[in-house]
């Protein structure tokens, strides 16, 4: 797992805009993605915001991945990430208040966001600084391109606006169910779909199946439930 | 040689060993002669404007799983009949003044996302037609409760519907006060507000008698699903023949919720299901926050047939406990 490939770096960087895409490929956040995408500029500041506190926690957990104890890594990575969330909030509090209204409780979220946790743990305690922060990047550029694009495609198809640009000219209807729950999940099915189709065509192998976006059991919030297997090979490592 | 000529008797095929004449074309032609009662009401009551949204769903649902089979290079089903009746009952749904466009998403909902991307025929996990109208009352809510008044067309004026039967009943609950309804005949004939199909009481029954009488449905789900509706509208001090009468009961409770592939395969399982659907309905129409309860109510009960069914499966006989 730990092993370095060849052309690391940049590799680390694309990874999470379509391969290992967070929302898309490892399913990863699908709370505030289903939550905030009513509006473009909504899932624009909830990327934004997510991506700048993934890159600085993984950069501080990479730094500190020595030093954290095995055991009580969890609650470490947690004051990591709350640190930086902290900031993130008072700054769009203080410059972006429409924004801080707008997701809501779903900016202090970030705190307990998968695709953080699951990077901090996943990638950042097993590799050096720039790698994490690229590895940070990536994904937080793959967060927010799927929320602008689901953003996007509920607000023109749900309000008839873009960014809050009148589209339709009191035309036509809008569909009011793509603001709602039931059509998030139907967009939400659809892109996965898609995102499915064009990596299997790309790797000519079929996307399901093989697990080799998520390392197993190791970023899965599921982990105590059903890590048994984990456990074991923890054990055996040891 | 002897055995020659026994081998040449026996046929050794894998189960199903007992076929029926039946396809699935030949009973849904029957469903479509049992709508059609329905349809001439709709067009008595509503005017040239239902029949040309019912032909409008109906090519558009069939146009919708041609092109669909055409671009999957799937083999071709639209000669099944069931398209059709999808594009019917979806029209069934839908107030006489909704714009055709609308009408067209519908569809394609119905057909392409709830039938066709979870495998087709017999495949859908809830009734197409249903959710298609669901969809459609959730995205344009407006253009879908402006129930038009039966006859409204010859007024001149659009008269729309001011106070219907459900809507009523609701207030009852909040305030105590009755306000004037149409007479139980007129609910039976279909002289009421109401989407297109479900107004006409008695063009319903004749359809559903002639699915009975054909063995196409089993009557256990409409006569539970009308029967629980009855005896809870009754219970909670309403008028319970008002209240079958009016609003999608009858529609639903016969076309909507026999779908096959989504209702439970044993009695025991459509028992439940239709008193499931009965007890929703009615909860809807007391305490929900829309006056009509009859989709919603179809639509959660097909997500639990799977269940249903496992829970009354037939024990195996020899199998064991």
């Amino acid at each position: 797992m730990a092993e370095q490939k060849k052309g690391g770096h940049l590799k680390n960087l694309t990874n999470g805009l379509l391969k290992e895409n967070p929302v898309l490929r490892l399913v990863l956040g699908t709370c505030p993605t289903m939550a905030v995408t009513t509006m473009a500029a909504n899932g624009l500041g909830m990327g934004i915001a997510a991506t700048v506190v993934l890159i600085g926690s993984n950069l501080v957990i990479s730094l500190l991945r020595n030093f954290i104890p095995k055991q009580v890594r969890i609650p470490a990575y947690i004051t990591v990430i709350a640190g930086f969330v902290t900031m993130v909030q008072l700054i769009v509090k203080a410059f972006a208040p429409d924004l801080d209204k707008a997701l809501g409780i779903f900016l202090p979220l970030i705190v307990v966001n998968c695709i953080i946790l699951g990077r901090a743990e996943m990638f950042a305690s097993k590799h050096g600084p720039l790698d994490s922060v690229l590895d940070g990047l990536g994904m937080g550029v793959g967060f927010t391109v799927v929320l602008v694009i689901m953003g996007s495609i509920r607000e023109i198809i749900g309000s008839g606006t873009w960014f809050g640009i009148a589209l339709t000219a009191d035309l036509i209807t809008p569909m009011g169910i793509m603001k709602l729950a039931p059509g998030g999940f139907f967009l939400f099915g659809c892109l996965m779909a898609l995102a499915n189709v064009i990596t299997t065509r790309k790797t000519g192998k079929p996307a399901v199946g093989k697990m080799d976006g998520c390392a197993g059991c190791a970023g899965c919030a599921n982990k105590e439930i059903c890590g048994e297997v984990e456990k074991k090979e923890e054990g055996e490592n040891r | 040689m002897n055995t020659q000529t026994i081998e040449n008797k026996l046929i050794v095929s894998s189960s199903p060993h007992l076929r029926d004449k039946r396809t699935t074309s030949s009973v849904m032609r029957d469903v479509v002669i049992a709508l059609i009662p329905a349809i001439v009401a709709s067009g008595i009551l509503f005017g040239t404007k239902a029949l040309i949204l019912i032909a409008a769903c109906i090519v558009s649902c069939v146009g919708f799983e041609y092109l669909w089979n055409l671009l999957m290079k799937k083999q071709q089903t639209v000669g099944d009949f069931t398209a059709v009746i999808t594009g019917i009952l979806l029209a069934f749904n839908l107030p006489a003044t909704l714009p055709i466009w609308m009408a067209v998403i519908g569809c394609f909902v119905a057909i392409v996302v709830v039938k066709q991307l979870f495998g087709g025929l017999g495949q859908n996990f809830v009734n197409p037609a249903i959710g298609g109208r669901i969809v459609l009352a959730l995205s344009f809510t407006s253009a879908m409760t402006a129930y038009p008044n039966a006859f409204y067309f010859k007024a001149g004026v659009q008269t729309m519907a001011s106070a219907t039967p459900l809507v009523s009943i609701k207030n009852m609950f909040a305030n105590g006060t009755w306000e004037k309804l149409p007479s139980n005949l007129n609910l039976f004939l279909g002289n009421q507000p109401g989407v297109l199909g479900e107004t006409c009481a008695l063009a319903l029954i004749v359809g559903g008698v002639y699915l009975v009488v054909r063995r196409v449905i089993n009557p256990i789900i409409p006569l539970s699903f009308i029967g629980t509706v009855f005896a809870l509208t009754a219970v909670a001090g309403a008028n319970p023949l008002q209240q079958i009468l009016s609003g999608g009961v009858m529609l639903g409770a016969i076309f909507m919720a026999t779908d096959y592939s989504t209702s439970p395969m044993t009695n025991g399982g459509k028992l439940i299901f239709g008193i499931g659907c009965g007890l929703i309905t009615v909860l809807i129409r007391l305490f929900g926050s829309s006056a009509e309860g009859v989709s919603y109510s179809i639509i959660l009960m097909n997500i639990l047939s799977p269940q249903i069914d496992r829970l009354t499966r037939h024990r195996v006989f020899g199998g064991g406990k």
